[in-house]
């Protein structure tokens, strides 16, 4: 049986069981207009309700049932214990069909009910037909206002036919039909007491304050067991221990089972969406589908609640500023109907909603603006953000970019207020976007806000709570003093910031302690530390901690308002022994470390991997020395790992030096020119080139003097070309760092790691690409493939150099950039003139299947990763030789 | 550690409900405290805004908060939050491990508790021993109290709560 059914048969026998003692009273006082307006809206609901269920059968006897109240209510029919008698009987019909309903699973039973029908609408018509032998000596009381002056007014005239009989009883043809009246009553009798003996176990109506109520106890109840496990732990065989663990599971199974009252489909917030999305469709004249996935993933009614508006929200937003007009649809080569998504599902004891549509993007350049009138952000610092991080700043309050504000949103109602609503309910939402192929918006909130399992910690002689489910693993780490060979979990210090080794991972770790700014007795040194390994979005980070307790269930409750600035914590609750502790919000740790679920911070453990790299994007640089005393830099991000090897592990082949890496042979590249022998250890930083497409899967290892630190810096290279190895200098920490040219050192290592051998007779290239980091990485990375290289800085100075007669032999031109972006440049360039036949390679820190038809669609003629060099390399070979085969 | 040293106040009571009281003699309009002390300073809080008066509690620090919140406590299964009245009228700290007491008040279904030296009685005063803040009250004083009573051998300041706990979130 379908949920509505159940609601319907529910609620039915509810006002079954009002209609019954409201038909009663109206019987006792005729004249009870509040009585009499009840009983006409219940009836007129059940007839309503089940007519749109198709329920015929129950329709026919609730509608005649109707047309009886209708005439007592507009006063063209008095009521009489006959006339109540007939409709209770319509009732009881009504009852034995509905318990029918509910036996035979959903399916009407079969019966005759023109009996009854026809006795009720002899009670309708009773009156008015009673009029006709009448109707000459009386003006027929039915246009009297009110049955009791039908009464008054009909008594004085008539000798009382109207006041004391019941019309139809007088009227011949209803007498005729009257004994019909009999025999259901009697039908129906039986069926009448199986109708509470079926019908009410199945579903109770609770008011939500009850559960609400039941939950709160269950929480504390949740408390006082821990409190009392607690205690009993500390007393050995404590004749306590059996019938506490016992209670305790049952306490568990109450929790689980009040928890269960309490869960609703999400898809009960979202089934006013289709109906919304429709209007707005209409509204904004836009062809929009909507498409809903995970309807039936459930979570606490209270949660449901505080997410329906904010989703709504998002939805809203989605169909007037996410998807396009149909129009502009067309013009970027997608189908007029716009899409959006919901999808809901479980992820570890959360609930994560998308809500996804396939519309324009956001337009980051405008947020810019934005940010910069507003006062959110400096000129400089929204140089520094990525494109990801600017886009958050629609989560800020107050800040709408729709330029005109409809009817839809932009009611002042935004992001933030979006966000706010999520987070008060412990739950984050981050976003997506993708200009020309929309915008993802994530929430995740979880399943319930009662109760939550933490893992307590103590720093600085203080105790936390952490919420358990952003934690990953515990590890011990041994203290930086410790002599041990083993690298794995010790915290190493990459100046003074502590990292930890961790399966090939370096772990960026923060001390709780520090962060909180606690004191430190001088007995909490590093030895003996915990890590707290937690996972923010898609980073991990590491917290370190003094000890580690237990896990415990807590009631999570929110700070006081005073302290919510502190983005530290999410809340606080009371422990088992019964002291006050504060929750601690990994989410809030990391945006106060700047980490904030970019992954820029950890080195992958292949370049190919990492999707950074946009323009303008803060680059995380390795810093170390080398040679001279001056600091020198790489993108970290180029660097596959770090390495601290021991001497005897470096051996020499043909004169270059080697050491054995992961079963192969990696040459080891000293970046001061001679390898120093006689350090005990060397650091090297591994660079990995892997191109699946050729098979290749190479790494070099560049000796360096030491390893400093790892900073995020705007990286604006100030290019010189004239010292070989390096790129150029930038202010990188607040010092001139030399920024080192990766391309000339993985050539040092091996010749042919670009097929360097062949020159290409000064062929020449156009690099449009709007970072500096890696306009300035690829000339000189093509200049030394023998390329005449120029770089422009977007599509519109590309433009100029066409129109001021320059020429190339091919273009290799970055997708998004400001101004004029890759698909734009590529259009116009395939739209004539003298570029119109030039091969244009895109360069793109995406290169997903979509992206690369869409790409292909616009005219370009490859499409290359942007770390991809060995595929560039190959591309424009491919693109040259082709070009010069059309030429000859 | 419930109850200890916690006694209720009982603000239900018909007469003190609204804090005023008429003098059935006098017929002066009379307002009730419960008189506190601190840094040596006899201070008053109206009756009706106080929900409970607590001995020495365990209280949990919270870090980065403002040096003011001294740090949040169990009621009776309620996170009351701690505020250092010392710290809040920009007064020396306590000398380490004198006993303070606290005043319990609610606000926006909030629960504080105001960290004082010692609460003593409950005095029923008179209006026309009121007065205002003389206008030479340090700033801080100024800010947080509503005006001065006059009592037989000392003064009385009136602390409005409402100012005591509106801290700035920025604090």
């Amino acid at each position: 049986m379908d949920d509505l059914l159940a609601d319907f048969l529910t609620e039915t026998n509810e006002s079954l069981a009002d209609l019954d003692l409201a038909l009663v009273k109206l019987e006792q006082t005729p004249d009870d207009s509040e009585t009499l307006k009840l009983i006409f809206r219940l009836v007129h609901t059940i007839k309503g309700t089940c007519g749109f269920l198709g329920l015929s059968r129950l329709e026919r006897v609730a509608h005649a049932g109707e047309s009886v109240l209708v005439k007592i209510r507009d006063g063209a029919l008095v009521v009489t214990p006959d006339i109540i008698s007939t409709v209770l009987q319509g009732l009881d019909r009504i009852k034995a069909i509905v318990t029918g309903l509910a036996t035979h699973d959903g399916v009407e039973p079969e019966g005759d009910d023109t009996a009854l029908i026809a006795a009720l609408e002899a009670a309708a018509e009773g009156r008015l037909s009673a009029p006709s032998p009448a109707a000459e000596a009386t003006q027929a009381p039915a246009p009297e206002p009110s049955p009791e002056q039908a009464i008054a007014a009909a008594a004085p005239e008539e000798p009382a036919p109207a006041a004391s009989e019941p019309a139809p009883a007088k009227e011949p043809a209803p007498v005729a039909e009257a004994p019909a009246i009999k025999p259901p009553p009697d039908a129906a009798a039986p069926e009448a007491p199986a109708v509470e003996a079926q019908i009410g176990p199945q579903t109770i109506r609770v008011g939500v304050e009850v559960l609400e109520d039941l939950m709160t106890l269950v929480s504390e109840l949740v408390l006082t067991r821990n409190q009392l496990l607690q205690l009993s732990r500390s007393q050995e065989d404590s004749a306590f221990a059996v019938p506490l663990q016992r209670l305790s599971h049952i306490t568990s199974d109450l929790q689980e089972g009040v928890m269960k009252t309490r869960m609703q489909p999400i898809g009960n917030a979202w089934n006013k969406l289709p109906r919304l999305v429709r209007d707005l469709a209409h509204e904004v004249d836009k062809k929009i589908e909507l498409v809903m996935h995970g309807a039936d993933t459930e979570l606490d009614r209270q949660v449901l609640e505080l997410i329906k508006d904010p989703l709504t929200h998002m939805v809203r937003n989605s169909a007037d500023h996410g998807l396009e007009s149909p129009a502009e649809r067309r013009a970027a080569g997608k189908s007029e109907t716009g899409r959006i998504m919901l999808n809901a599902y479980h992820e570890g004891g959360h609930i994560i909603i998308e809500v996804a549509d396939d519309g324009k993007g956001l337009p980051i350049a405008a947020i810019r603006a934005k940010a910069l009138s507003r006062g959110q952000a400096s000129e400089a610092e929204l140089a520094a953000m990525s494109d990801e991080q600017v886009a958050r700043f629609i989560f800020r309050a107050g800040f709408s970019t729709a330029r005109t504000v409809t009817a839809v949103s932009g009611r002042g109602v935004g992001m933030d207020v979006v966000k706010t609503n999520v987070e008060r309910i412990g739950g984050t939402i981050d976003l997506k976007s993708t200009p020309g192929q929309g915008t993802t918006f994530f929430v995740k909130i979880p399943l319930t806000l009662a109760i939550v399992s933490a893992l307590i910690v103590q720093a600085g002689g203080e105790r936390f709570a952490i919420p358990q489910i952003s934690v990953i693993e515990l590890v011990r780490a041994a203290g930086s003093g410790s002599t041990s060979d083993r690298t794995e979990s010790r915290i190493e210090r990459i100046n003074d910031t502590p990292v930890l080794r961790l399966r090939d991972q370096l772990l960026p770790l923060v001390s709780l302690s520090g962060l909180l700014r606690l004191k430190t007795s001088s007995t909490d040194t590093e030895a003996g530390q915990c890590i707290v390994v937690t996972q923010i979005g898609a980073s991990l980070l590491g917290i370190i901690v003094d000890r580690v307790f237990d896990t415990e269930e807590i009631v999570v409750k929110p700070v006081a308002p005073i302290l919510r600035h502190i983005s530290m914590f999410s809340g606080n609750t009371i422990l088992g022994d019964g002291s006050v502790i504060m929750i601690l919000d990994p989410n809030g740790i990391a945006r106060a470390q700047g980490i904030a679920g970019s992954d820029g911070h950890i080195a992958e453990g292949n370049t190919k991997d990492v999707v950074v790299a946009q323009s303008e994007q803060r680059t995380a640089m390795l810093l170390f020395r080398a040679g001279d005393r001056s600091p020198k830099a790489v993108p970290l991000s180029l660097v596959a790992r770090l390495e601290d090897i021991e001497r005897d592990r470096i051996e020499f082949s043909a004169g270059q030096s080697v050491m054995q890496y992961r079963g192969r042979l990696m040459p080891l590249v000293p970046m001061s020119g001679t390898l120093d022998l006689e350090k005990p250890r060397q650091a090297v930083l591994v660079f990995n080139d892997v191109d699946n497409a050729n098979g290749r899967d190479r790494c070099m290892g560049l000796v360096v003097d030491e390893i400093l630190d790892v900073v995020e810096e705007h990286l604006k290279v100030e290019l010189s070309g004239d010292r070989p190895g390096l790129l150029g200098t930038a202010v990188v920490d607040g010092h001139a760092t030399d920024v080192i040219d990766t391309a000339y050192w993985l050539t040092q290592a091996t010749q042919d790691w670009f097929h360097t051998a062949s020159k290409h007779g000064q062929r020449r290239i156009l690099i449009v690409e709007d970072s500096d980091f890696f306009r300035n990485m690829l000339v000189p990375a093509l200049s030394a493939e023998g390329y005449e290289v120029t770089a422009a800085e977007n599509g519109v100075q590309a433009m100029r150099l066409r129109d001021s007669g320059a020429m190339f032999d091919a273009v290799v031109s970055d997708v998004e950039m400001p101004e004029m972006d890759g698909l734009e440049l590529v259009r116009t360039l395939r739209s004539g003139g003298p570029w119109v036949g030039l091969p244009v390679i895109a360069l793109s820190a995406r290169a997903g299947d979509e992206e690369i038809a869409t790409g292909r669609e616009a005219g370009f003629t490859d499409y290359v990763g942007k770390f991809d060099r060995g595929a560039l390399l190959a591309s424009l070979h491919q693109c040259l030789d082709a070009a010069l085969a059309v030429a000859a | 550690m419930d109850g200890m040293g916690s006694q209720m106040i009982e603000t239900r009571a018909s007469e003190s409900r609204t804090g005023e009281n008429r003098n059935a003699t006098t017929g002066a309009t009379e307002r009730v405290f419960v008189t506190l002390t601190v840094a040596d300073q006899l201070c008053g809080v109206p009756v009706e805004t106080v929900r409970d008066v607590l001995g020495e509690q365990v209280i949990t620090r919270i870090p980065l908060a403002p040096a003011e919140i001294a740090g949040s406590l169990n009621l009776r299964g309620r996170i009351v939050t701690a505020i250092d009245l010392r710290q809040r009228l920009g007064l020396p700290n306590a000398p380490e491990g004198t006993p303070r007491m606290s005043v319990v008040a609610e606000q926006g279904s909030e629960l504080y508790a105001l960290l004082v030296d010692q609460v003593s009685e409950v005095l029923s005063l008179p209006s026309d021993s009121f007065e205002r803040n003389p206008p030479t009250l340090p700033p801080l004083w100024a800010a947080h109290a509503e005006g001065i009573y006059r009592l037989e051998d000392r003064l009385m300041v009136v602390l409005d709560v409402g100012k005591l706990l509106a801290l700035a979130p920025e604090g």
